[in-house]
């Protein structure tokens, strides 16, 4: 073993030294030293099981899997929180899924919509006022393609039957009322919502689209939520290389778009976490093949482009080649322009989806390094694919409690921490250089050539902010 | 003012016991209310003399909300000043009728339903204890006594028991005791026998053992009340006992569940089991 892994494993011992004995335990096999080889055994960390009680876990809900990252960015569709006012209301429009079209017209994006459960609900059922909403959402939203029920916790509790709702109500207004039992206590994450608003897109849209023409290049965007724009900066590159995107899931996309992904030649998915259930089965189901692409940071974009083209013919091939010849001498400019002030700085990140791994790249083609990574939700297929993009004795960090966040700080000293809102403040009054991941911190788009620069000059501004010292030197 | 709540399998006879022996406490001068926590609202049909129109929570339902809802709307008063409400709730398959306990109990309870000379305060509760809400009467501050109606046969001693394991949580976070077991007979064999041991074993008492008599069929089926219906009949005494017996009562205990199969022993000691295989 390494003295990297051995230093680290040290520290990590070190900091769980304040746990309880059990929670001690627990805690350990959810953090290690990274080993790049993925031979060592003890470098493998637990992932996707419950969270410990009292660690004051960041995770979401099934609810939050369902609704705000999977079904929520569909645009024409009118997404309905069926249940009690809060949970539609503390989701609303938070991760800024952008989208064209005429709010109120034809998309709904923006808007949030819920039942508002009231005590009569609980106790004599919300089948009967989810149909008179599905009613009054037809009457005002004529242009609506669909409408999706997501289900909060207490619609699972009275056992509601919002599938008999559904299935009748589709029938009259003759288009897809999808039903989705997304209740948040389903599940330890936000994950499981994940699967089950794919499983709801496989039983209720999936193939039930039209696409009048198809073309050897027609391939789907999926796993990109277009926060901030990032999905259009991917669709741009593709189209570039001469490929078709029939569909995007579910940033800036339309219901048409979701039910004709199979007829893609080629699903590129992007957030592996939260799609990989629809790629497979579309593979299994209908023969597209799948793979997975990294469009953060120049390095990574060539390699996906090509590794993309190479799924093509020669035609594809050389547009690639072009498309990366066209951008690189403006993706060099950005790299000399901020290199010299992140050069050596160190990055340590705990977020979600794909971008513990993604982003690493990007943060690389600056001369960052980062230091420590870490999955709220992810699962073991996540964690392998994360070690080979780490350095040896890299911090691996899963469902990270705020202590041992702040304990890693305090120990590693990175010069910038990129993790969710709930981190933000803390890492504020910490006086450490900190940018919310989740949806770029108001930012963006950060994925493709449109992205790149955004990104980097979002990360110049973040570390070298001069507000950081000022902060440090109040607290002395 | 004792709050006393009735539990006891479904269909076993709580209803009609609770009125009886309500009607009783009245006839000698008690100030009494029932509080109905079952959906179907028939725990004060026969005080009332007709089944009760307006429940908490169908008017609230109606309003809007129960803060729309105005306490003598639903607070009724029949036989010899008792008082009457339903909590009310879904039909059976949907919704929760759980919840909708536990929003009309603190409803009645915010809004003073209990008046301030009121002795004695029953709640006539569905089934076994289903869920949280049928266990709210029992919380804090609410009930403190608890009757379990049963009789000989085994699924009605099974939810005895498992009522007692109801109990038994909220004795120990709470201050609620159970009063006793209140047989209302099947008339299966050896029933008096079975029920006081199977008291013994829970650690309480079988406070009455009430004999089956047509004439409460007969009471009811004119929604009435034996001690309103035919106050000289037999049966009419035997709720009259059992209503002393609850008021005199001072054996408040914290129950002592058995196991499912120590049940099954007990049947068979009894000679119940046997008789049954050998048939």
């Amino acid at each position: 073993m390494s003295t990297a892994i051995k230093d680290t494993q040290k520290m990590i011992e070190e900091v769980l030294d304040a746990y309880p004995d059990k929670s001690k335990k627990d805690r350990a096999k959810h953090l290690a030293a990274n080993d790049p080889s993925g031979q060592c055994s003890t470098c493998q960390v637990k992932s996707n099981v419950k969270s410990r009680p009292g660690v004051m876990t960041v995770r979401g809900c099934a609810y939050a899997g369902a609704k705000g990252v999977v079904w929520g960015p569909v645009k024409d569709q009118i997404t309905v929180s069926h249940g009690p006012i809060g949970c539609g209301q503390y989701s609303w429009w938070s991760r800024r899924n952008y989208y064209n079209g005429q709010t109120g017209i034809d998309t709904f994006g923006t808007m949030h919509i819920t039942t508002d459960f009231q005590e009569k609900n609980i106790v004599y059922g919300g089948d009967k006022g989810l149909d008179a909403a599905l009613h009054e959402l037809k009457e005002l939203f004529p242009l609506a393609k669909g409408i999706g029920i997501l289900s909060e916790c207490p619609v699972g509790l009275i056992g509601d039957d919002i599938e008999a709702v559904s299935k009748r109500v589709a029938k009259e207004f003759k288009y897809p009322i999808v039903p989705v039992r997304c209740e948040g206590f389903r599940g330890v994450s936000q994950s499981l919502g994940h699967h089950i608003a794919n499983d709801t897109i496989k039983d209720y849209v999936l193939g039930k689209g039209q696409l009048d023409t198809s073309t050897p290049y027609d391939v789907a965007l999926i796993g990109d939520y277009n926060i901030g724009g990032d999905a259009w900066a991917s669709r741009k590159i593709l189209e570039e290389m001469g490929l078709r995107v029939i569909s995007q899931y579910t940033g800036d996309a339309t219901l048409n778009e979701i039910a004709i992904a199979t007829k893609a030649k080629l699903n590129l998915i992007h957030c592996y976490r939260s799609m990989n259930y629809i790629c497979r089965h579309m593979e299994e189901e209908y023969g597209i093949p799948w793979m997975e692409f990294n469009f953060f940071g120049p390095t990574k974009t060539y390699d996906s482009i090509r590794k993309i083209a190479a799924k093509f013919d020669e035609k594809i091939q050389k547009n690639a080649e072009d498309v990366i010849a066209k951008y690189k001498p403006m993706m060099d400019a950005v790299v000399e322009q901020y290199r010299s002030k992140l050069e050596g700085k160190k990055v340590m990140l705990y977020v979600g989806g794909l971008r513990p791994r993604h982003t690493i790249g990007a943060y690389e083609d600056l001369g960052m390094e980062v230091v420590a990574s870490g999955y709220e939700f992810g699962h073991n297929d996540d964690y392998k694919r994360t070690y080979p993009e780490l350095k040896e004795g890299a911090v691996i960090m899963d469902d990270a409690t705020l202590y041992e966040l702040e304990e890693f700080t305090r120990r590693l000293k990175p010069d910038m921490v990129g993790s969710g809102i709930k981190e933000k403040y803390s890492y504020h009054k910490l006086g450490v250089p900190f940018r919310q991941m989740h949806s770029w911190d108001y930012s963006g788009p950060y994925h493709g050539f449109d992205g790149f620069p955004v990104f980097a000059r979002d990360m110049d501004m973040t570390v070298n902010s001069p507000t950081w010292d000022l902060i440090r030197r109040k607290k002395a | 003012m004792r709050q006393i709540a009735i539990y006891g399998k479904g269909g076993i006879g709580k209803s009609t016991t609770t009125q009886n022996l309500v009607a009783a406490l009245a006839e000698a001068g008690r100030k009494c209310m029932i509080i109905g926590c079952d959906p179907k609202a028939d725990s004060t049909r026969l005080i009332l003399n007709r089944k009760m129109q307006n429940t908490v929570m169908d008017m609230a339902r109606e309003k809007g909300t129960v803060e729309d809802l105005d306490l003598d709307e639903v607070l009724l008063t029949g036989f010899k000043g008792i008082r009457c409400a339903e909590s009310g709730g879904p039909e059976p398959g949907v919704g929760c009728a759980g919840r909708g306990v536990i929003t009309a109990i603190n409803f009645l309870e915010e809004n003073g339903a209990y008046g301030d000379d009121t002795e004695f305060i029953f709640y006539d509760v569905l089934g076994d204890v289903v869920c949280g809400g049928f266990a709210m009467p029992i919380r804090e501050g609410k009930a403190k006594e608890i009757y379990i109606v049963t009789s000989g046969e085994m699924m009605a001693m099974y939810a005895a028991n498992n009522i007692s394991r109801g109990v038994l949580k909220y004795a120990q976070s709470g201050g609620v005791r159970l009063g006793g077991l209140i047989c209302n007979s099947r008339k299966t064999d050896m029933e008096f026998e079975l029920i006081s041991e199977l008291a013994s074993k829970l650690g309480t008492q079988m406070i009455h053992f009430v004999p089956r008599d047509n004439e409460v069929q007969r009471a009811e089926l004119r929604r009435k009340t034996v001690i309103d219906y035919a106050p000289d009949h037999p049966q009419a005494d035997e709720y009259r006992e059992l209503a002393r017996k609850i008021a005199d009562n001072k054996n408040f205990v914290i129950p002592t569940p058995i196991t499912m199969d120590e049940l099954e022993r007990l049947l068979m000691d009894y000679g119940i089991m046997e008789k049954e295989e050998a048939a």
